[in-house]
Order: structure tokens, then sequence, then C-alpha cells
């Protein structure tokens, strides 16, 4: 709890106490913790002087602003259109059936997290996904396979 | 600018590195040291050609000479025959597979005959985080020139007289925007670049700021002296993060040489750029959605007016463009307005970025003059459509646009011409569609990417798109009635008309633009509950052919529901009343006895 205290104090101190701080603020603690707690959306709050209210109703309006709980390596597979077209069902099947996880869930070591998300720019490497900020391109269920053994080890 | 008279460009992009262009680069700098040339002659490692399946490439400025699968012992001849002697190296070069020619000149080149690169022009040709090779090809030339030789108004006036329109959607006239802004007054304004790029296929922008991040941060100084500006903000998506990182190499570069920064080039014109980072959400990408993310609140549109240009971010008066749009204004200073506006149609000046994915040869970004036809993109520079399959439509402009057809090949491209055919041109993303697709599932993509995108702030796009997508769902599952075509069609008109933002705006155009050039598909789906591209599999039937079929008991074994039944050795046969359709049974066949119809 201290250390999110000092860590909210510490971005605050860094982005500036203004309402147009928030956003780099939350993603600063999103950096630490690939989701946001009640307990930092609070501290947030009183830091900037703002409702928790508002800030939770500012998180949660962007996808890449979690308030579940996340695994360290957060996996979001792009679902859209070019990705859908070039075999991304396969390649979610077997990144479900690695994890033993579903679309929304996280890993019970907590370790990793699997999420849909819509375009994000590698349409002609499709199917592609994000591994936290990593983007991996043109998938099949073999190199998948691959990179989340690669990911197991760490 | 340059000292070197000659340029040998060789691709280090993943495909070609693999492939030994580390010691080309090698072997061409000893030879021409060898020979005392290394003066004159230039070595350049540069991105991707984009060209990759006949790397390694190496290609000759300024002849265009473009030599391809080149091998490191090959640097010799390339050198003493084309450096010293003017001689091309025959065996090298590349031969054209359809008319069986060699290319002496990559201008005319399939790829690159049609295309011409303005947006583009250093992207593949330099190393993005070596600030000396953007000023070596002219780079902050304009904005030296803009701010030593020309007021402001002139500069405005030269880029209205480009007759350059926005790229990023809607094509607002750029010079006009700069003199709305211009005239604004205030005692504190703001540039913004709109870097949310989020239009499923589009890819333009992050590869601009990926392969050429100055020519943005010089445009947006020369937009910033233009309305009296001194803080520019790029908005960019936080999901791009190599292009977050050559940004912030090039701001920093650009401030360590006093491009960026106080009292630039000494005329006490002052400038300095900042990240916004996005957090996904594709409404951002509307300018005042973008404004108020950047303020620190949810990313929801507000209406117009007042425009951004009038009361924007934190209520000053803002200029608002795109990637694209600001990669251009560099060189229309350069080269001059007559020039820019000679290229393209009566109404869209210049050139277009387009980013071809979907079942298409060569995926990837073109850039070609406004008019090109769609015939000319996909299968001239596109190198038509994969697997020899047969083209079926290209779906342009991202959620907001629609679907061309067979009979839109010859159309030539510009901002009107796709409005006038019920598209758009959007950002550029050009998805191409085989026979293999169901016309009715696009469309039913497009308004699931957009139910889950619209914000939710007015009811026609929050509530109106959730229907029209169930409508897409039921007829998908087989359920649909005659009736929902006509419901289809009278939703999208209305919520088109009544919603706030250009997304709700502009939401239904793939169905409607679907339900105009492909109805047959949906009757076929409504009253014959039948799929031709066999996507719907709901509308599929499974079934086990006799001859095929020798009784392994596989497909029972596999099936979730027990549709299906047959002794061992003997023949199996399918319950359609219990079947889901799973195609559990499909997978496990090892005979090729389970069809689907
Ligand atoms: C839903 C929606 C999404 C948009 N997304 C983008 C985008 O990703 N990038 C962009 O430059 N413009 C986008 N726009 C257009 C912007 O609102 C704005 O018109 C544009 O940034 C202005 O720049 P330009 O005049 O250079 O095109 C979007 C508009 C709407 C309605
Ligand atoms: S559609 Fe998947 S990255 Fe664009």
């Amino acid at each position: 709890m201290l250390e999110q205290v000092n860590l909210v104090k510490e971005l605050a101190d860094k982005h500036g106490r203004r309402r147009d701080s928030l956003i780099p603020i939350l993603q600063g603690l999103m950096e630490e913790k690939n989701y946001l707690t009640d307990e930092a959306m609070v501290l947030v709050a009183k830091e900037l002087d703002i409702s928790a209210a508002d800030v939770y109703g500012t998180a949660s309006f962007y996808t890449f602003m979690d308030t579940d709980v996340r695994g360290k390596y957060v996996i979001r597979i792009c679902k859209t259109i070019s990705c859908s077209m070039k075999g991304k069902i396969d390649v979610l099947h077997t990144i479900e059936e690695t994890l033993k996880i579903k679309v929304g869930e996280t890993t019970s070591d907590k370790k990793f997290s699997l999420l849909e998300t819509n375009c994000i720019g590698w349409c002609h490497k499709a199917p592609a996904m994000l591994i936290n900020d990593t983007p991996y391109t043109e998938l099949t269920p073999q190199k998948v396979t691959e990179i989340l053994q690669e990911y197991m080890k760490l | 600018m340059s000292k070197y008279s000659m340029h040998l460009l060789v691709c280090g992009g993943t495909g070609c590195r693999a492939s030994a262009s580390d010691a080309i680069v090698e072997n061409l700098k000893t030879e021409l040291e060898a020979k005392g040339l290394s003066d004159t002659v230039q070595v350049i490692m540069t991105g991707c050609f984009g060209f990759c399946e006949k790397g390694p490439i190496v290609k000759v400025s300024p002849d265009n000479t473009f030599y391809v699968q080149v091998k490191p012992e090959d640097a010799r001849k390339i050198v003493e025959e084309h450096v010293i002697k003017g001689r091309k190296v025959r065996e090298l070069l590349y031969v054209d597979p359809k008319a069986n020619e060699v290319i002496e000149d990559s201008k005319h080149m399939g790829f690159y005959k049609k295309q011409i690169r303005i947006a583009l022009r250093n992207c593949g040709f330099i190393n993005p985080e070596i600030l000396d090779e953007y000023i070596s090809r002219d780079g902050y030339l304009a904005l030296g020139k803009a701010l030593t030789e020309m007021t402001p108004e002139e500069v405005i006036k030269e880029i209205k007289a480009s007759g350059l329109r926005g790229r990023g959607g809607a094509g607002f006239p750029t010079g006009l925007k700069w003199e709305l802004s211009r005239q604004s007054q205030s005692d504190k304004k703001y540039v913004v670049c709109n870097a949310d790029e989020g239009d499923p296929g589009a890819f333009m922008d992050r590869s601009i700021l990926e392969g050429d991040p100055h020519s943005v941060l010089e445009a947006m100084a020369i937009c910033g002296y233009c309305i009296g500006a001194d803080t520019g903000l790029v908005y960019i998506r936080a999901e791009y993060p190599l292009a977050i990182q050559r940004l912030k190499v090039a701001i920093s570069q650009a401030r360590e040489y006093g491009l960026l920064g106080k009292d630039i080039f000494g005329t006490g014109f002052n400038f300095d750029i900042e990240l916004k980072y996005g957090a996904g959400a594709f409404v951002c990408g509307e300018e005042t959605a973008l404004i108020h993310s950047m303020e620190g609140h949810r990313g929801e549109p507000t209406l117009k007016p007042p425009f951004p240009s009038v009361s924007g971010y934190l209520g000053k008066p803002t200029n608002v463009n795109n990637v694209e749009t600001f990669a251009n204004i560099p060189v229309i200073l350069l080269k001059g307005s007559a020039w820019f506006s000679s290229i393209g149609t009566e109404k869209s000046k210049g050139t277009k970025v387009f980013a071809l994915a979907g079942k298409i040869n060569n995926v990837g970004l073109i850039e070609v003059p406004m008019g090109t036809t769609l015939r000319e993109v996909i299968f001239e520079i596109g190198g038509g459509i994969k697997n020899g399959r047969k083209f079926k439509a290209v779906q342009t402009g991202g959620p907001s646009g629609g679907c061309l057809t067979e009979k839109h090949l010859d159309l030539p491209i510009d901002y009107e011409s796709l409005v006038a055919n019920g598209s758009m041109m959007g950002s550029g993303g050009m998805i191409v569609l085989d026979e293999d697709d169901c016309m009715v599932s696009i469309a039913k993509y497009f308004l699931d990417f957009t139910v889950e995108e619209s914000c939710g702030k007015c009811s026609p796009c929050r509530i109106g798109n959730k229907r029209l997508y169930e409508l897409l769902d039921k007829i998908c599952k087989g359920n649909g009635v005659a009736d929902d075509l006509t419901r289809l069609k009278n939703l999208g008109l209305v919520i088109k008309d009544t919603s706030l933002c250009g997304l709700g705006q502009s939401s239904p155009n793939p169905v409607l633009s679907t339900l105009e050039n492909f109805m047959v598909e949906y009757t076929e789906h409504v009253h014959d509950k039948k799929c031709r591209a066999g996507e719907c599999k709901a509308l599929m039937t499974y079934s086990i052919l006799e001859e095929h079929c020798v009784g392994c008991t596989a497909c029972a074994r596999a099936c979730p529901v027990g549709a299906i039944t047959g002794e061992r050795k003997q023949l199996h046969v399918i319950n359609p009343a219990i079947c889901i359709k799973c195609g559990a049974c499909l997978e496990k066949c090892k005979f090729d006895a389970v069809i689907v119809q």
C-alpha cells in the first residue's frame, strides 16, 4: 500500500496535478502493474482532488486501461477483419489450449491474461497480437506456441 | 545539399538481412574504398523496399536501377561496371514475370510504375533515427524556407493553392483549416498531429512515423509558424511502441540541432513538441474526442461547432491534422503548389497512401496519384488476388466505408468518387475480398467493431448499431426473414442521419453498401438459407460421403452432441436435427468423407 502511495505521488510529481495529468498518471500505473486497482484509483483521485468515480469513469472508457485483475503478461489478439480472414481463430484456440484459459481470463499463477482487441495496425502481417507492448505478427499455431513457451520460461 | 553524387541503397529489412545484406554493404564499401570513390558514392542501409520475395535488393539512385537477389560477391561487379563505367549489370536486373522483359528502371516495374511517393518519400531510403540522413534529403529545408523567406500568410496561400486535403478521412482543405486557426485570436494555440490510427486495415500513419518521423515534426513546426502556435502535440496510440520510440529519438535530435525549441533558425520563432498517448479507443481518432482525451477526460466527441480551430485543447484554438497530411507539407513548400496540384484529379490533388491487406498478393503500403483506378491498384500494383481466386470486392474506408465491386474497378479513386459510390476514403485502408468471403459476414465484422468502439454518448449509435448487428447475426444464423432486409436499410439510414459524430454517421455504410451491391447474397441467406461463400456455419449442412466412409468411428467419437451414428466398419450418418455444425467430425475424419454444403 505504502509503495502505491509513493508511486502515485511520484507520478503526480512527474506529470503534474492538473486534469490533463490524469491519463499519463494512470498510464504510469498501468506500466507498473498491467491493471488499475481500486485503491490506486482512489489515491489518484485524492492526489488530483477529483472524485474517485470520475477517475474510474475515465479509466474504464479506455480499452487499454484495465480495471480488472490482469496477469503479468497481457496477450491481446486482434479479432478484426484482416486477422480473422487469415486464421486468427486457430491461433486463438492454440493459445487457449496452451494456457488453459479462455478470452477474458487470467491464469491462476497470474502470469498470463488473454484478451481480444480491435485492429492494431499490423493487418498486412495478419494475424497479429500484442503481449504487453510487443507486437507479434504472421502468427500460426506453431509460431504462437513457441512464443508462449519463451514467455513461460520468464 | 548532399556531397554524394550517387547512392547505393541496400535493403536492411528483416527479410533481406537474413540473406546477407550486411555482407553486401561491407563489400560495396570495401570496393568503393579501393577505387577511391568513398567520398562520391554513399552506401546506405535502409528500411524495407516492400519487395521482399526478390531480396536482397540493391537500388542505385539517382538512376533507379533495381538489382535483385544480389550476393555479397556481386559488389565488385556493381562498382566496376555500374558505378565506374555507367553500365548496368544486366544479370542482376529484375525480370518482369509477365512480359519476360528485363526492367532497367524500377519506375517501370509493375509494383513501382504507377506509384509516386510524396508522403512516403523517405520511407525505406533513410535511417529514421539519424537526423543527418533526413537533412541530406532536403529535410528541414522547407521549415527554413518558410521561416526565413515567407510570411505565414504566404505559406498558407501556397498550401491552399496546392489543393491538399486532409488525409485523416474527411478531406477538409488543409490550407483553409490553417487559415481559420490563424484567424482565431488567442494568447495560446496548439498544433495537434492525429496519430490515433485505428481503422481496421490501415497502417500508413504507423509506417510514416516509423520510417520518417522528422517529416511530420517539420510540418508541425511549419504549421505552428503559420497559425501562431508554439506548442505541438502528437496524439499517438500506445500500441505503436516503435513509432513512439522513433518519435522520441527524432524530437530529441531536432532539439539538439535547434530545429525545435527556442529561436529556430535565429528567427525568434519558438516551437516544441510533446507526445500524448492514446489508450485503445477508436473514437479518440475523432478530433473533438481526441482533444477531450488529451485533457484527461473520457474520449467522447462533442458537437461541432465550435470547431477545434476556434476552441480546442484547453479551450484554445487547435489545429488538428493527420500524420499523412503533415508528411506532404514540406514537399509542397519545396516543389511548389503548382507541381503538387498537377498530380491527381480536379478536386483531389496529390497522392494517397493506401494500405493493401486481405486476399491480395502484394500486401503492404503503396502511394498513388489520386485518380488511379482500383484495377491499377489491385491488379497492377497489388499483383492480383491470392491463389488465383476471383476478385469479389474491396472494402475501403474501414468501418465508415463500404464495398466496391467488379463494376467499380475502373473508377478513378478520389474523395468524391468513393463517396458517390457508397464508400469513403477514410484513412486509406483497402481490404481485398475474394469469392470465399461472405458479404453479410463482412458487414457483421464491421458492425461488431463499431458496436464495441461506439462511445455510447448518443443513442442512435449506441443502440442502433447494436440492433443492426443483431439483425445481421440473425441472418447469418439462418433465422432471417424478408422484413429484416428492409429493417436493416431503414435503421441504417436513421443512424446515419441522427448520430452525433462521424462514427455513427458512417457506421451503417458497410451494411448499406453490401445491401446495395450484394443483395443476392442477403436474399440467399434469408430465403434459401444458403451462404455461397461457405462462411456462415449455421447455414451449412454436414453429411458423410458413402464412397469415402470406412466406418472408423472417429467422427462419432468426436461429435460432442451424439449426432453421428453407425456401426464399426459401416457407413456413418449425421442426424441434421441434432447436429450443431461445430465441424469436429470434419476435423477428425482422415478419409475426406465428411462434406459441408
Ligand atoms: C470515428 C472517427 C475516427 C477517426 N479516426 C481518425 C484517425 O485515426 N486518424 C485521423 O487522422 N483522423 C481520424 N478521424 C478524422 C478526424 O476527426 C479529423 O478529421 C482529422 O484528424 C483531421 O485531420 P486532416 O484534416 O489532416 O485529415 C476520425 C474521425 C472519426 C469520426
Ligand atoms: S485487422 Fe488485425 S491488425 Fe489490423
